[in-house]
């Protein structure tokens, strides 16, 4: 669909950890999943999101006087915002000259995210182009397909980094153009599975299967999250799984606190208890149970 | 904190010698000059004059072989002992305290010298330097311009020099190059060559700077031998033997060796910057070339191993270490606030018949340049779309190491702007470039630099009718005041009217100061070393090279983009201040207008982000002052051209301006090459080179590219291949040059906390790098608010 649009918050440039090569990462704004660690929590609403940083704001009202819905009275050190008035049309963001407030979130179509994606071409050589994140790209299929398509047309390798909860058709229709995916698996049993990002696992490992049948360009990639998944026979088992479905790569992601802020930002609770970032060397261990299983394990992305 | 990897122990006895020495004032040379002045001025002539007084400093002059040392001959009579140049600058007592006490860059000068100065110097010079000769005839329109901070004169304390040398010195000795003198003498006729007294007075001259090198070389010899007979150490006392034999050897004949070759150059090197204080002293260029043909048959004679060639190659490396730049004062120290002295040593690149230059030698120089941590020689890579990936690689490897060496240029674009300029193929991919970033056909070419041009300023003044706000004096063209500048194309107009105008001011005295080089300062040895001088009979400082370029630098091409950005958008397009408005908010220093401040600041499209709106304005810019100068005639036969580097100019250059409509407060540093405004770039790397690409290069001498990378993006081979990648994309789109510091903001922070735990932290500044400690605060600032390309 050539005008299907979706929200994009960023659109990375010199991306170099989704994918081979430097890469361009399209981030899509929406995630069927609510992972507790997640460091891109900007994007798990499907909405425009306005962030706040009202260590920023320098008292000029400007936001007041842009605000088309009345949604902003003046505060003692930042204006307060009436959630139920605001529209999210981001006026204020727009006014704010100390971008104390910034929009998350733009509508555009996938030949506009395209037309960002191009421009950057030069960088991609052989081996980079651009990987769709999010969010869950798979979540806004006509949006994600146009944009592979897009970028096919023009030889720049496509990439589709995917927590793999969505309908197996939308996977499928990708799978007959994106060249390779980045499939996350936060954990293996179920129920677990379900504490810690409010879905259960049952369609993630059921799509990844049915995926691998069609393709074995995919790598697995794992965040390692101290106390919750980093147990050794937990990361052996997801390297036995990968060795089951043909699957040779696997990436260690280790967890990493420094989004805390954006939560602040957005006025969402980090719910996530105090966990430690894992050591280096526990994620070399980690990653030699999976090289002794034969694949091509590696830390970071 | 420091890494040692394979240097030996004499290696390091010598490096911890050059580093540990502090600089020093040498009055040596002042004296050595003064009576040579005293014994032959008026009564020869002007060449003549100066290749007698080459010749009574060569023969003269202290000569000293450090303990150890395999390569000798130092321009002062010890390590880090700079001499002055009186002819050129002679200081007052005054500039010698400044010089000794001064926090940064300073030179020990001790009483002695301090009285020499005052009894025999000061008497002789003042007055007659080429310095009061600059400053007696310049108009007091250049002299307001000048001391406003339009433009700086890089020849009033230094003397043109910007050249390096080609292979010629690996093919002839100083006996050969008299056989071509003779010849050229010999070939003047007296009776229809109008110019036949001159050249054969040039001619003479080189003749006579060739006979002095080759005594100084002797002197040389002699020591070694003497020193030999004194030697208890066996070992040692073959190798001073040794010594003695290739100062015997070299420089009368070509080089049969690799040890030869080396120490052919560093002679020839220490004849060029003992002559004058060459600005951008001397380079020895594509060394890995140059040197390749000696290795090769030094490994299979087996008179040669990788060791000892490494051995010989990091003695050679302590040699420019030892050698500081002389002593600056003023805006001259200003401009360039750094001990070294911009010999930038060329690896890889392409060969004369165009193959790819990449050999043994040019990946044992990247060892070399790891191993050494040592501020000089500069060093960069020359990457050619023909050279393998391999080498990038190990190029991108010791970058990683954090140094800000080696910098990294677009050989196949360097040679594409030597050709538009008009050299020859060969004589262009025998080029390459020098002190920061500058082209140049090596041996065949003088490329000046004249001075930088401060961009912003001129804007400053296009908002104020032809008047300085900061002085209040009118030094501009005639345009209109800000009231009736309606539109940007208007305001457009108004700049490129005042940049024609300080550019005419500026060039009207780079043309006399080039006459007053080339009637009284002329360069017989430099002449002996650069073609054509000997075959037309005509100094380096006369016209006499093949091919002759003067530059002049321009200065905050992302300030001056951002500045017009803000301009076009908030005063022409949204309206939301006139232009005296702003100018009320700008002379008020944003003082009570913080909203106005963060929105020029935050609401404003800037360069660095490959956003067409702001991009468009450095096009504009770009071209204004392109056609202002390039092309234009200068007085010994060279083109002016143009150029975008800075050295530490945009600290000056900021200092001398007030607030400006990109929302910089007054007195900030401006943006340095045609790098974004420090912050400004927000979208990573690719779209600082986007931006950059915007430029049309090929039309310049050269820019600059400052990039900052924390080092967690460059770890691992991701890391080292995207940097790779990122250089070839950036070369593909005709970039000239990109060099990268490697440390995190954290770190430089602490360093300024802590400048005692961060003794051999060395950062990228301009063009060079320079120790962390060795900067001013405020250069130290602006290189911690550069935008850090992080991790994503």
């Amino acid at each position: 669909m050539p005008d299907a649009a979706a929200l994009v918050t960023n659109i990375q440039k010199y991306s170099i950890h989704d994918g081979p090569g430097i890469r361009s990462t399209v981030f899509l704004k929406g995630c069927p999943l609510g992972c507790l660690w997640c460091h891109n929590p900007e994007n798990r609403s499907y909405h425009v999101q306005l962030t706040r940083k009202p260590e920023k704001c320098i008292g000029c009202l400007s936001c007041l006087a842009a605000c088309p819905s009345g949604a902003l009275a003046a505060g003692d050190s930042a204006p307060l915002r009436d959630e139920a008035r605001c529209t999210g049309c981001g006026a204020c963001a727009e006014a704010c000259p100390a971008l104390a407030i910034e929009r998350l979130g733009r509508r555009m179509t996938a030949a506009e995210a395209f037309a960002e994606v191009l421009r950057d071409a030069p960088f991609y050589g052989a081996e980079g182009g651009v990987t769709l994140s999010g969010g869950e790209p798979l979540s806004f299929p006509d949006f994600t397909l146009e944009l592979l398509r897009l970028a096919r047309r023009e030889h720049i390798h496509t990439c589709v980094d995917t927590c793999g909860c969505v309908p197996w058709e939308n996977m499928e229709r990708a799978a007959e153009i994106c060249e390779l995916f980045l499939y996350d698996i936060k954990h293996l049993d179920s129920r677990e599975h379900i504490k810690y990002t409010g879905a259960d696992n049952a369609l993630i490992l059921e799509n990844l299967r049915r995926l691998a049948r069609i393709t074995k360009s995919i790598w697995l990639r794992v965040p390692v999250v101290p106390g919750i998944n980093d147990a050794p026979e937990h990361v052996r088992r997801i390297g036995e799984l990968a060795g089951e479905l043909g699957l040779s790569r696997v990436h260690l992601l280790p967890y990493h606190a420094i989004a805390r802020g954006k939560y602040a930002a957005l006025g969402l609770e980090y719910a996530l208890p105090d966990v430690p970032e894992p050591p280096s060397a526990q994620m070399e261990g980690l990653c030699d149970i999976l090289t002794q299983l034969g694949l091509d394990a590696r830390t970071g992305g | 904190m420091e890494k040692v990897c394979g240097m030996n122990e004499r290696v390091r006895k010598l490096r911890r010698q050059s580093l540990d020495t502090p600089p020093t004032l040498s009055i040596e040379r002042a004296l050595l000059m003064t009576e040579a002045y005293q014994k032959y001025q008026g009564k020869v002539s002007v060449p003549r004059l100066r290749a007698l007084a080459f010749k009574h400093l060569m023969e003269n002059k202290t000569v000293v072989i450090n303990d150890g040392e395999l390569i000798v001959g130092e321009r002062g009579p010890v390590p880090q002992a700079a001499p002055t140049y009186p002819e050129l600058c002679c200081h007052t007592l005054e500039d010698f305290d400044v010089i000794d006490k001064r926090e940064k860059i300073s030179f020990a000068v001790s009483d002695e010298t301090r009285d020499v100065q005052r009894d025999v110097i000061i008497p002789y010079w003042q007055g007659k330097s080429i310095r009061d000769l600059i400053f007696d005839q310049m108009t007091p329109l250049w002299k307001d311009c000048y001391e406003a901070g339009i433009f700086t004169e890089f020849m009033e304390q230094r003397s043109p020099g910007h050249t390096v040398c080609d292979d010629k010195i690996y093919r002839c000795g100083m006996l050969d190059f008299k056989r071509d003198i003779a010849e050229a003498i010999a070939a003047i006729d007296p009776a229809r060559d109008a110019d036949a007294y001159d050249r054969r007075e040039e001619l003479a001259a080189m003749d006579i700077v060739c006979d002095a090198l080759i005594a100084f070389a002797e002197r040389y010899a002699a020591l070694a031998e003497e020193l030999a007979e004194a030697e208890p150490d066996e070992r040692r006392r073959a190798e001073l033997r040794k010594i003695a034999e290739v100062c015997r050897y070299v420089p009368a004949h070509a080089p049969r060796d690799f040890h030869e070759a080396l120490q052919m150059y560093f002679f020839v090197h220490l004849g060029v910057i003992t002559e004058l204080n060459t600005w951008d002293s001397f380079c020895p260029g594509h060394l890995d070339q140059h040197l390749d043909p000696f290795y090769r048959k030094g490994l299979e004679d087996g008179t040669l191993t990788r060791e000892s060639a490494m051995e010989l190659l990091e003695c050679f490396w302590i040699k420019f270490n030892n050698q500081p730049a002389p002593p600056k004062v003023g805006i001259t120290l200003k401009e360039s606030a750094t001990y070294t002295d911009f010999c930038n040593i060329n690896i890889g690149g392409i060969r004369p018949d165009g193959s790819d230059g990449v050999t043994e030698m040019s990946y044992l120089l990247l060892d070399v340049i790891r191993d050494m941590r040592l501020l000089q020689p500069s060093t960069n890579v020359q990457v050619s779309r023909k050279n393998p990936d391999r080498f990038v690689l190990a190029a991108a490897e010791v970058i990683r190491e954090g140094m800000g060496f080696p910098s990294v240029f677009n050989c196949d674009m360097v040679v594409e702007e030597l050709l538009r300029q008009g050299k020859s193929i060969v004589d262009a991919r025998c080029g390459g470039t020098s002190g920061c970033v500058e082209v140049g056909a090596f041996g065949k070419e003088a490329y000046i630099l004249t001075g930088y041009f401060n961009m912003v300023k001129v804007l400053e003044i296009t908002l104020h009718g032809g008047t300085d706000p900061e002085t209040g004096k009118k030094i501009g063209a005639d345009t209109p005041p800000a009231a009736e500048l309606r539109s940007m194309e208007e305001l457009l107009a108004a700049f490129r009217t005042q940049i024609e105008h300080f550019i005419d001011v500026d060039i009207a005295g780079n043309n006399i100061i080039e006459m007053l080089y080339a009637r009284y300062m002329p360069a017989p040895f430099l002449s002996v070393v650069t073609d054509d001088c000997i075959k037309n009979g005509r100094d380096y400082n006369n016209g006499g090279a093949r091919y002759n370029s003067r530059y002049i630098q321009f200065v905050g091409l992302g300030s001056i983009t951002d500045c017009l950005s803000a301009l076009s958008l908030h005063v022409f397009e949204n309206k939301t201040f006139t232009l005296e408005e702003l100018n009320k908010i700008l002379s008020a220093n944003f003082e009570g207008y913080e909203k106005e401040r963060l929105t020029l600041l935050n609401k404003t499209p800037k360069y660095g982000n490959d956003d067409d709106r702001a991009d468009r304005f450095i096009q504009d810019t770009f071209e204004i002052i392109y056609n202002a100068v390039n092309g234009r005639p200068t007085p010994t036969g060279g083109t002016y051209r143009i150029e975008m580097l800075p050295t530490t100019c945009h600290v000056y250059f900021g200092s001398v301006i007030g607030a400006t409509p990109d929302g910089r407060r007054a007195h900030d540093t401006l943006s340095e090459g045609i790098s974004p405004v420090q912050g400004a770039d927000r979208r990573g790397p690719t779209a600082v080179i986007r931006s950059a690409a915007k430029i049309d290069q090929v039309r310049t001498g050269g820019t600059l590219l400052n990039q900052k990378f924390s080092p967690s993006v460059l770890a691992g081979e991701r890391g080292l291949g995207a940097l790779k990648d990122l250089i070839r994309a950036y070369f593909k789109l005709d970039g000239h040059h990109i060099q990268f510091n490697v440390v995190s903001a954290d770190t430089l922070r602490d360093a300024q906390r802590r400048p005692e735990k961060y003794g051999d932290l060395i950062v990228r500044v301009a063009g060079y790098s320079d120790y962390f400690n060795n900067l001013t605060p405020e250069l130290q600032n602006e290189i911690i608010s550069r935008t850090e390309q992080e991790e994503f």
